[in-house]
């Protein structure tokens, strides 16, 4: 027996490839244009969004029987906000480092559509499993595209991944910048990620024609 | 037994039974983390003191490492011989004075009043340090840092730090080779206090003309560069007394 049945791994796989929240359903655009300029960044969000997406998913699918429908927006909020205080919160006592990276997204976090998105079109109306299976799918599929653009930018922008320089070192003109190698500034300003993401929509409705609206 | 969700009732009952539990789960774990958030914050006050003044763990050149935090109590203890409370015209010792919160400070200053202003002076190689502590906006948040001089004015560390600039660009004010351009600048202008001037187009982009009180700026970071500029020049007009009494 497979561990997950073909309906429950296309939960999963889905929301990577064909039903990406960014690059299909282009919902998480801001968080994706504002934190990608470093991968670091990139990863540490994806990491974030994973865990409150995964975990909110299941406690909005635990009570949604109870939820009342005139307040459910405001309980899901409120469910996201407690998660992201939680994450912080134990990160600064254990991880402080860690948690000094992630205070710039705490914010973003909780704005970000597609976690609203999938309590509201996913939680609400499936058991506890599934909602989890697709909340780790759909953040795994706008992580995949956070890494892919913050790769590209950090390394055409900076020149660097993680901060480490493995194009050589611009100033001293070592590796590729001997031969009149420039980075590309406009990569590390957030409408080069607009530019990214375009691409990468692009190359993702060529390989698949079917994605391709009608108009 | 069904429960009606469409009712007023219910839904205000739902709504308070929610707020007690979110309350209380948030209440119980800020209280129960407090005693550890608190200790971290302590120790990387002293871990940025220490590397403003040159104490720290830094390899290659691109690294920002700090006194590793157990051992940071001790090294701060060793380095750092004397912590002084600057409170108008008054000098005291206080040995808490590293955790003075230096925001509150000039809350207190900008409504004329007379803030405590702490100096950290460090000996490391029979060499005196003079720490001063910054604090200032960026283009989202605060920003804040310490600075060590000499008897001469001549800066010997930085520490930047940020709550919320922009990866990739403002955040870089804590990188390396950005700290590192304002060491051997010097603060006065002939014997004017000037600070140091984050400035774009200074034709100086490794920094080797050392009198300028300038320093290459952050590409995309402007208002961050900035903030950083005004906190500088801030705390040296705060700390102006003092350091005149110290001047060679």
């Amino acid at each position: 027996m497979a561990l997950l049945s073909k309906k429950d791994a296309n939960l999963i796989l889905d929301p990577l490839a064909d039903n990406n929240p960014i690059t299909i359903q282009v919902l998480g655009i801001c968080s994706a244009l504002a934190i990608t300029a470093e991968l670091k960044a990139s990863v540490v969000m994806a990491l974030s969004v994973i865990f409150v997406l995964g975990v909110g998913n299941v406690v909005i699918s635990l009570i949604r029987n109870i939820i009342p429908s005139k307040i459910r927006i405001i309980v899901q909020l409120i469910v996201v906000a407690t998660l992201v205080i939680v994450v912080d919160q134990v990160l600064k006592a254990f991880a402080y480092e860690l948690s000094k990276t992630l205070a710039v997204f705490v914010g973003l976090i909780i704005t970000n559509c597609i976690i609203m998105g999938r309590f509201e079109a996913f939680a609400l109306g499936n058991g506890p499993w599934k909602s989890f299976l697709d909340g780790i799918g759909n953040a795994l599929g706008y992580g995949v595209i956070l890494i892919i653009v913050g790769f590209f930018r950090e390394l055409l922008g900076s020149g660097t991944l993680f901060g480490i320089k493995v194009l050589g070192d611009p100033i001293a003109k070592t590796g590729v910048y001997a031969f009149g190698y420039e980075n590309n500034g406009f990569m590390i300003i957030p409408p080069a990620a607009l530019i990214v993401v375009g691409i990468i929509i692009w190359v993702q409705r060529s390989r698949n024609r079917a994605l391709i609206e009608e108009n | 037994m069904a429960i009606n969700t469409e009712k007023n009732v219910y839904t205000v009952f739902f709504a308070v039974v929610m707020v007690i539990i979110v309350g209380s789960v948030l209440a119980f774990l800020a209280s129960g983390l407090s005693g550890r958030i608190k200790e971290n914050e302590r120790f990387e006050k002293q871990q940025n003191i220490l590397y403003a003044m040159g104490v720290h763990e830094n390899e290659d050149e691109g690294s920002v490492n700090f006194i590793p935090t157990d051992r940071v109590e001790e090294e701060f203890s060793k380095f750092i011989t004397q912590q002084l409370v600057i409170n108008g015209g008054e000098i005291t010792e206080d040995d808490e004075a590293f955790l003075i919160d230096l925001k509150k400070e000039l809350a207190i200053a900008k409504d004329g009043g007379t803030p405590r202003l702490p100096v950290f002076i460090g000996e490391k190689d029979g060499k005196k340090y003079y720490i001063l502590p910054m604090y200032g906006k960026g283009l989202w948040d605060a920003i804040w840092g310490f600075i060590s001089l000499n008897e001469d004015m001549v800066v010997q560390g930085v520490y930047f730090d940020h709550k919320g600039e922009t990866p990739g660009l403002g955040a870089n004010i804590k990188m390396r080779y950005f700290m590192d351009d304002f060491i051997g600048e010097s603060i006065l202008d002939g014997n004017r206090y000037t600070g140091i001037a984050v400035a774009k187009g200074n034709n100086d982009p490794v920094n080797e003309i050392k009198d300028d009180n300038e320093v290459d700026a952050l590409a995309g970071a402007t208002i961050t560069g900035n903030g950083v500029s005004a906190m500088i020049r801030e705390s040296v007009n705060l700390y102006r007394n003092y350091l005149e009494t110290i001047r060679q």
